[in-house]
This record gives C-alpha cells, sequence and structure tokens, in this order.
C-alpha cells in the first residue's frame, strides 16, 4: 500500500474532526452538571438560612419558615426504603450469583430489568393500592414501600455483578481449607465484594431520595411534624414540586433552597460512603 | 512385570532391589492414599482413565504430564474439589488412610487434605486473618490458641521472619512468592496429613521458587505431599516419587530416580528427555 502525503493530511483531518467532536460532546455533558450545580449554589444557597433546617412551613401567605419536616420525612422515608429493598436486593443478588442455575435466575434476572425500567409512578401505584388503599389514608409506610420497592432491582443486580467479580479462586481457597460453600460466601466472597456492594447500595439510596412521582400519592405531604410511620409525611422531592409550581415568589426560594439541600444530602452519602470504604485499605 | 499396571512396581521387590542404591526410599508404612480404578468425567468429557495408584506417607510425590492430561483433575479428586464444577462426575475409589473418602464428611476431608492452587489466592483479608481463616472455620476462636497456631504456621511456611511486625497488614502488601507461602501457611494452620500443591511455584520467579521447594523438604516430615508440577527439573528436586500422566492416564508412576533415569514406557522416556511435550 503506497502511503501518500495526501493520505496522511486526510488522516490527520479525521483525527482532528473526531478529536473535537467527542470532546465538544464531553464538555457538555460536564457543562450541563455544572451548570445545574452553580445554578441551585447561586439561587438556593443564596436563599438558604438556618430556619429552612429547624422550622416548620409557614401558612400561605405568610413568609418565612422552613422544610424542618420534609428533611426529616425524607430521612425516614428513605431508612424505610432502605430497609425493606436492600435486603431483598441483597439477598436475591447472593442467589443468582452463588446459587442460581438455570431457568429461574434467568426469569428473576428478566424480571428484575423489567421491574427496574418500570416507570417510578406504577411503584407509587402500586403502594397505594396495597397500602394506602385497604388503610384509607396516606402515609410514610406507604410511601417507604414504593420506594423500597424501587431499590430491589438496582440492589439486586449490583450484587450480583460485583459478587460475580470476585475470582473463583477465593471461593475454592476458602472451601479447601474445610468452610462451606455458605461460610466461604459470608466470610471471603461478600468481604472481597463489599467495596462495590456498599457503593451499589449508596448511589440507589441517593436515586431514590430524589424520587417525587412515588410519593406523590403513598406519603402525599404534610405542613406539620409526622410523628411515628402511619401518618402522611412531607418529603424533600414532593415539596421542591409543590413549592416551585406555587405562585408565590417566597416558596420558589425555598424550592430553590429544597433542592440545594437535597443535592448536597446526596453529595455527603456518597463521599461518606467513599472515605468509610477508602479507610478499609484492601487493594483489589 | 506389566507395565501397564505401574502401581505394582513400587511394591515389587524385584524391581526395587535391582535399581541405584539411591533409588531406594524408603517405605514409610502404610500408603497415605490408595486410588484405584478412578475415572473421571467432565460432563462427558472424560478426564481420567482408571488411575491406580499408591501415594506414600510422609514422601513428596510428584506429577509431571503435558497440560491438560488430568494431574491437576487428579489432584481435585483427592479432596473432592472437582464438586465446585458444574456436572462432574468421579467413579472410582480413593482411600485415604483406608477409609473410603466418600465416607468422610467435606469439611473434614478438606481439613485433613490441604491445598494449595496454582495462583495465590489470599483473601483480601490481614495477614493474620488469612492463616486464621481456616481455624476459624473449624471452630478455633480463642484469642490466645489462634495467635499461636498463625505464629507456628507462618514459621513452618518460613514466612514468620517477613512478616512478624505487619500481621495486620492486608495479605495484598506481601510480594507474589510471599503470598504463595502464606497460601502455604494458610493450609498449614489446620494441620493437614495430605498437602495437595497445583503448580504452586508456576508464577513465581527462580527465588520464590527455590524457597517454596526448600519448604517441602521440611513440610515431609509431617505431612504427606502431592506436588503438580510442569518443570521436570523440580519434580526431579523435590519428589521422592513421580507419576507421568498422559492423556488422562497414569502412564507410569515409580521412584523419582526411576522415571527419569529409567523409565520402563517409551512415553516416559520422551517426555523427560525432552522429545515431546
Amino acid at each position: 500500500m503506497i502511503v501518500t502525503a495526501a493520505s496522511y493530511t486526510r488522516r490527520k483531518a479525521v483525527n482532528a474532526v473526531m478529536l473535537s467532536l467527542t470532546g465538544l460532546c464531553a464538555l457538555v455533558a460536564v457543562a450541563v452538571l455544572f451548570f445545574i450545580l452553580g445554578y441551585l449554589v447561586i439561587h438556593g444557597g443564596a436563599s438558604l438560612n438556618w430556619d429552612f433546617f429547624t422550622k416548620l412551613p409557614t401558612p400561605v401567605g405568610e413568609n418565612g419558615g422552613g422544610m424542618a419536616n420534609a428533611i426529616l420525612g425524607s430521612a425516614k422515608l428513605v431508612l424505610l426504603a432502605t430497609l425493606f429493598g436492600i435486603p431483598i436486593g441483597f439477598c436475591g443478588g447472593v442467589y443468582l450469583a452463588e446459587y442460581g442455575a438455570g431457568t429461574f435466575p434467568f426469569i428473576v434476572r428478566y424480571v428484575t430489568d423489567l421491574l427496574n425500567g418500570t416507570p417510578s409512578i406504577v411503584m407509587g401505584i402500586f403502594a397505594y393500592t396495597l397500602i394506602v388503599l385497604p388503610q384509607g389514608h396516606f402515609s410514610t409506610l406507604a410511601g417507604g414501600l414504593a420506594l423500597g420497592v424501587m431499590m430491589i432491582p438496582i440492589s439486586l443486580r449490583t450484587t450480583e455483578e460485583f459478587l460475580r467479580a470476585v475470582p473463583q479462586s477465593l471461593r475454592e481457597g476458602a472451601m479447601a481449607l474445610g468452610a462451606s460453600k455458605s461460610t466461604a460466601i459470608i466470610t471471603v466472597v461478600i468481604p472481597a465484594a463489599v467495596q462495590g456492594i456498599v457503593t451499589g447500595i449508596m448511589l440507589n439510596i441517593a436515586r431514590v431520595a430524589g424520587e417525587t412521582a412515588p410519593l406523590l400519592f403513598t406519603s402525599f405531604g404534610n405542613r406539620f411534624w409526622s410523628p411515628g410511620w402511619e401518618q402522611p409525611t412531607a418529603a424533600l422531592p414532593v415539596m421542591i414540586f409543590t413549592y416551585a409550581v406555587a405562585p408565590y415568589e417566597d416558596w420558589h426560594r425555598q424550592a430553590w433552597s429544597a433542592a440545594f439541600v437535597l443535592l448536597m444530602l446526596v453529595l455527603m452519602i456518597n463521599v461518606t460512603a467513599r472515605l468509610i470504604l477508602a479507610r478499609r485499605g484492601y487493594r483489589r | 512385570m506389566s507395565p501397564s499396571n505401574p502401581v505394582r512396581k513400587i511394591d515389587s521387590p524385584v524391581l526395587e532391589n535391582s535399581l541405584p542404591e539411591e533409588a531406594r526410599v524408603p517405605e514409610a508404612g502404610l500408603p497415605k492414599l490408595v486410588a484405584s480404578k478412578m475415572n473421571f468425567f467432565y460432563g462427558k468429557f472424560q478426564a481420567l482413565y482408571d488411575i491406580n495408584i499408591k501415594i506414600h506417607t510422609n514422601q513428596v510425590t510428584a506429577f509431571i504430564g503435558p497440560s491438560g492430561c488430568g494431574k491437576s483433575t487428579f489432584l481435585r479428586t483427592i479432596n473432592r474439589m472437582y464438586l465446585t464444577i458444574r456436572s462432574t462426575r468421579a467413579e472410582g475409589e480413593i482411600l485415604l488412610d483406608n477409609q473410603d473418602i466418600n465416607t468422610i464428611e467435606l469439611s473434614e476431608l478438606r481439613r485433613r487434605v490441604g491445598m494449595v492452587f496454582q495462583k495465590s489466592n489470599p483473601f483480601p483479608k490481614t495477614i493474620f486473618d488469612n492463616v486464621a481463616y481456616g481455624p476459624r472455620v473449624n471452630g478455633m476462636h480463642r484469642k490466645e490458641a489462634l495467635r499461636e497456631v498463625v505464629e507456628k504456621s507462618l514459621h513452618r511456611a518460613a514466612l514468620w521472619d517477613e512478616v512478624k511486625d505487619k500481621l495486620h497488614e492486608s495479605a495484598y502488601s506481601l510480594s507474589g512468592g510471599q503470598q504463595q507461602r502464606l497460601c502455604i501457611a494458610r493450609a498449614l494452620a489446620v494441620d493437614p496429613e495430605v498437602l495437595l500443591l497445583d503448580e504452586p511455584c508456576s508464577a513465581l520467579d527462580p527465588i520464590a521458587t527455590s524457597k517454596i521447594e526448600e519448604l517441602l523438604f521440611q513440610l515431609k516430615k509431617d505431612c504427606t505431599i502431592v506436588i503438580v508440577t510442569h518443570n521436570m527439573q523440580q519434580a526431579a528436586r523435590v519428589a521422592d516419587y513421580t507419576g507421568f500422566f498422559f492423556l488422562g492416564k497414569l502412564i507410569e508412576f515409580d521412584t523419582t530416580r526411576v522415571i527419569f533415569y529409567k523409565p520402563a514406557r517409551k512415553e516416559t522416556e520422551d517426555y523427560v528427555t525432552g522429545r515431546f511435550g
């Protein structure tokens, strides 16, 4: 093959075009993120004050107040969802990775992927039918369940993926020392994958913490404290929605603050998870 | 004497006496392991054909042969490690101290028959916890006792001096050769009667390899050792007995000196002289 100067020029041109095109797309992706972040910091941070974390929402028409009940409500919802969704997803993932073979695991995988793709509002309807209708009232419980169902598929698949990535030689090493299969899984395989699994759980929590749709007709909303698990409760994402579409200037400002706080909480969850894991100090 | 039944040769006084003086390895009472008529299948593929062998107590037995000829497979039938692979099947009988291994509880068998793998596989735990793993799963939890076992095992694996100051650091901080000796220490911690080594030095440099070979001389005082190796010099250096596997059959089994200097079978001679394989 003869390489002419012209073909070199062409190659260089193609290279330059590809580089700038892909680079530009990467820049746009990052720019969008920074745009959102910057906007939230400017708008949300500006109207953020101590009251936001400590006070209840004020009656309509009265300025001031905060979203203390929504922050606590979101925390309770996410806690409930985690307690419900993570164990089921985690154990199912262990089963798929370590025990499953044949048709049943195939069906499980297929169905969880479907569940993962299900619109989140459908989860809300599910919890509504299952808890809200029979009980006759909205509740933290129903909201937590809706979010929990959403957590199952991701925690199941991430657990499975990370367990599968553990080399077979570790399982064999444990069993060669007299450990039973379940002992080997609990004492060697899961610890070897714990970093990935915990990160998966954290990202999962961060995702559902921002969900609005499943809460609209499960936990509904509340302008007051919501003691226990049986009453409707405020949650940050729902508050953002309600406040953003309201016609009051002060509510808009508070919606920005709520979005900012939600983002910071999610960010904190992420960073904390990574710090805890980094301290274990095992190289893989 | 029929060459197709190589196992008998070891018991044969005629052959033993006809060998040069150095070739005679002292018999140490009863054989530790006796396999008879072992066949092994991966699904429909037969990997082992009619293996008969006696492995002697407190001796090093090496298995040599080309890749894929069943050496490791046979090793894995001894501690029934093949069970971790789906749709495998073993036929025949293996006796450990005259007891059928199928009648021994699996965790008990694996405690008595330790295994070291080709690629070192330390757990993502500290050095201490790696060695203490076996004793722990076998029910030892007293701190003092564990500490004693860990120290003793690391001494036996000639690793103690190198790690005594960093027992609570990750096992991954060790070099490749140290990791493999850690795996040996881990296997020794449950005090196995038999130690199976599946090409333990294939990923190690010559210095690390020689350390492990020296170790085997020490270990055979209280352990029966079976080692699979691709390295014929290694077999010649460390083994008292050597078996030659080819295409799933145990072609010849005899003292190492006989296998390397006066093999009875042509295939063995061709292999050890490097004409094939």
